[in-house]
């Protein structure tokens, strides 16, 4: 069994939300990797999602970019980050994830991406780029060696297309929270709890929520909804300003039951 | 290549490029538009609607002008210029703005956002939305937005909110990126106007189609002053629009060559230049597989031109299956070939070309002496040159040589 399913039947058994934060990988250099990846475990992450920056980030809004920018700036390839990553993951117990879009990817080889990074020990690929109807040129090949593309559904899709990009995924839904990009929000619609929740509805595994989360708050408030968060742009941001309590105290965040009246 | 060409297929693809690829948050659009456009297709009120507005707004029909001076001076096929300058806001851009702007009426959408390079297609959205009464907004490059102040002004002057982009570059492609990103959230009230044959399907069947109207112009126009095929069509291609409107109508008829004069800038063997189709290697960019200007990491390179409009590092999908099938060639031409004629033809024939259309003419003026008098080609003068009248001046130093 992939990691990815080992660990959310593990929350499911002890009643627990996910929290996956989002890193970019050569952010602050390649050598600093190891380092958040293990704090971030430390800090109660259920798995995380490492970027490989992309010049040309469209579903990626500030933040996100500006890490992609300074990754690109200090070297980064998705070469050195396989390299990296197959260094780090025996120090390393939960899921790894890769994030990022196409075209890197068929420059390396899609075959030879696939193979290195399942000899890497990642588990899991999101391509924001890459919808249904294009996945065919990547997905199989990902499924053959065990690495499960973690499929993305929005506010826009409608739920016939939700069911059917659910029943397709075997590790967790990443339920899009906003029409937008990543990047912290204020708020969010009003309609986004039921969403979520008729996406659970149709949904065989399970949903995390993602985009434009980055308070305690948010993160309580979606796991009344679903089944964990995933937080990218606020925790870049933590870490760029040191602020490594703020991201244990996030993190906390989904682990404290909610007192139901 | 044979009467059976068909493409896109129902997926979007032509061989092996094109696509959708693009966040799941803009599918449901994208899949409306296709089907929205499939109804107005079929819809004779639509065509009418569209066809009464290019003759009477646009000036449609435009001059196919046999521009008699220069080919006497290069003294070899008689050079026809399909005179897309002519066109209400000075270039091609105008015919795909004005039936994207009626689709987004259809959808129900009041919204509109583009992306500008050297501003024309901006120019011509705002103008259509102007007409038809749309809220439109711009994302331009801060680089072409220096280039082209006049433009900036004009869209302005129309109504249009223009945004200027920094990131990347900070020309097309970046403004690409954050049209884009606009559109993700603002899909549910706005329409994208995609001002080339790129992007996501159905966007490159959509400007191609729109575009035909040059192409099939030109079939008419030639055949009653020649009775027959031109010999060539050359067209310049930045994402390649008005190539692609141009070659469109003549992909059947194989005795027709097809050249697309794509931007060297200062020389296809520097790193400045623009020539994707010429240098580059397939990859995804903007919704779409297409030929890419791109590091050996998949890093999307910068492209440089004299011309914003033709400073983007991709080349539509169906130049990319066009160039590996062979039906059409792919030339390039640098920055100071297109000035020389951009010079040439203001003074053979009083007409200030673009400097995109320019590379065409370039190519047209290397390739008309290698054919026989009695061939003929068609280059396609896709903009007027007003609005780099100042780029000029400050590249030729004022005193016109």
């Amino acid at each position: 069994m992939n990691r990815i399913e080992k660990v959310f039947q593990n929350l499911h058994q002890h009643n627990e939300k996910a929290f996956v934060p989002y890193i970019m990988a050569g952010d602050g250099s390649l050598e600093t990797l190891a380092e958040k990846i293990t704090f971030l475990e430390k800090a109660g992450a259920t798995a995380i999602e490492i970027g490989i920056p992309f010049s040309d980030p469209v579903a990626d809004g500030p933040v996100i970019q500006q890490a992609g920018i300074r990754a690109l700036e200090a070297g980064t390839t998705l070469r050195s980050v396989l390299a990296k990553v197959a260094e780090i993951r025996p120090i390393v117990h939960i899921p790894l994830i890769f994030m990022t879009y196409m075209n890197p990817i068929m420059a390396y080889g899609i075959g030879n991406f696939i193979s290195e990074a399942s000899k890497s020990g990642i588990d899991g690929l999101i391509l924001p780029d890459v919808p249904l109807e294009e996945e065919e040129m990547i997905a199989p090949i990902a499924d053959r060696a065990g690495i499960e593309i973690i499929r993305l559904v929005t506010l826009t899709s409608p739920l016939e297309r939700i069911s059917a990009i659910a029943s397709k995924g075997k590790g967790f839904l990443y339920a899009v929270t906003v029409n937008g990009i990543t990047g912290a929000r204020k708020e969010f619609k009003d309609e986004l709890g039921r969403h979520l929740e008729k996406v659970k509805d149709v949904s065989p595994i399970p949903v995390l929520a993602g985009f434009g989360i980055s308070e305690p708050e948010h993160v309580k408030e979606m796991n009344q909804h679903c089944d964990g968060v995933i937080v990218g742009s606020k925790i870049i941001e933590l870490f760029q300003s040191g602020e490594l309590a703020k991201i244990e105290e996030l993190i906390a965040s989904s682990k404290i039951e909610e007192i139901k009246l | 290549m044979n009467a059976a060409y068909t493409l896109p297929d129902e997926r979007g693809h032509f061989g092996e490029y094109g696509g959708r690829y693009v966040p799941e948050t803009l599918m449901q659009a994208i899949l409306e538009l296709e089907e929205e456009y499939r109804k107005a297709q079929a819809d004779e009120g639509f065509q009418e609607e569209l066809q009464a507005l290019l003759k009477d707004y646009v000036g449609r029909e435009t001059p196919l002008y046999f521009a008699e001076n220069l080919t006497k001076y290069t003294g070899g096929a008689k050079i026809y210029l399909k005179r897309e300058d002519l066109n209400h806001t000075g270039a091609h851009k105008i015919n795909n703005s004005l039936g994207q702007a009626l689709l987004a009426l259809r959808m129900g959408k009041r919204k509109v956002v583009a992306e500008t390079g050297a501003g024309q297609h901006g120019v011509a959205t705002a103008t259509a939305c102007a007409l038809l009464n749309l809220e439109c907004i711009i994302f331009m490059g801060e680089e072409d937005i220096k280039r082209q102040q006049l433009n900036v002004f004009r869209m302005e002057l129309l109504g249009a909110k223009v945004v200027g982009v920094n990131s990347g570059s900070a020309t097309l492609k970046d403004a690409v990126n954050e049209a884009l990103r606009y559109w993700v959230t603002n899909v549910e009230d706005t329409h994208y106007i995609l001002g080339s044959v790129m992007g996501p399907h159905p966007f490159p069947m959509i400007v191609r189609d729109f575009q035909s109207v040059i192409g099939n112009e030109t079939k008419e126009q030639y055949h009653e002053k020649e009775g027959k095929l031109p010999d060539a069509v050359v067209a310049c291609i930045g994402g390649g629009s008005n190539s692609m409107g141009m070659f469109y109508p003549f992909i059947k008829d194989e005795s027709v060559r097809m050249i697309g004069v794509e931007a060297a800038g200062l020389g296809t063997d520097t790193e400045k230049h623009a020539a994707s189709l010429t240098k580059g290697t397939p990859g995804v960019l903007h919704g779409a597989l297409m030929y890419l200007l791109q590091d050996e990491h998949g890093q999307i390179q910068e492209a440089h031109s004299i011309s914003a409009g033709l400073d983007y590092p991709g080349v539509g999908p169906e130049h990319s299956y066009l160039k590996d099938s062979g039906r059409a060639e792919y030339e390039s031409i640098t920055d100071d070939e297109a000035l020389d004629a951009l010079k040439l033809l203001c003074k053979m024939e009083g007409i200030i070309p673009a400097l995109e259309s320019s590379h065409a003419v370039a190519y047209a003026l290397k390739l008309a002496p290698q054919m026989n008098k009695e061939e003929g080609l068609v280059v396609c003068l896709s903009g007027r040159g007003d609005k780099d009248v100042e780029t000029v001046r400050a590249r030729l130093g004022g005193n016109g040589e």
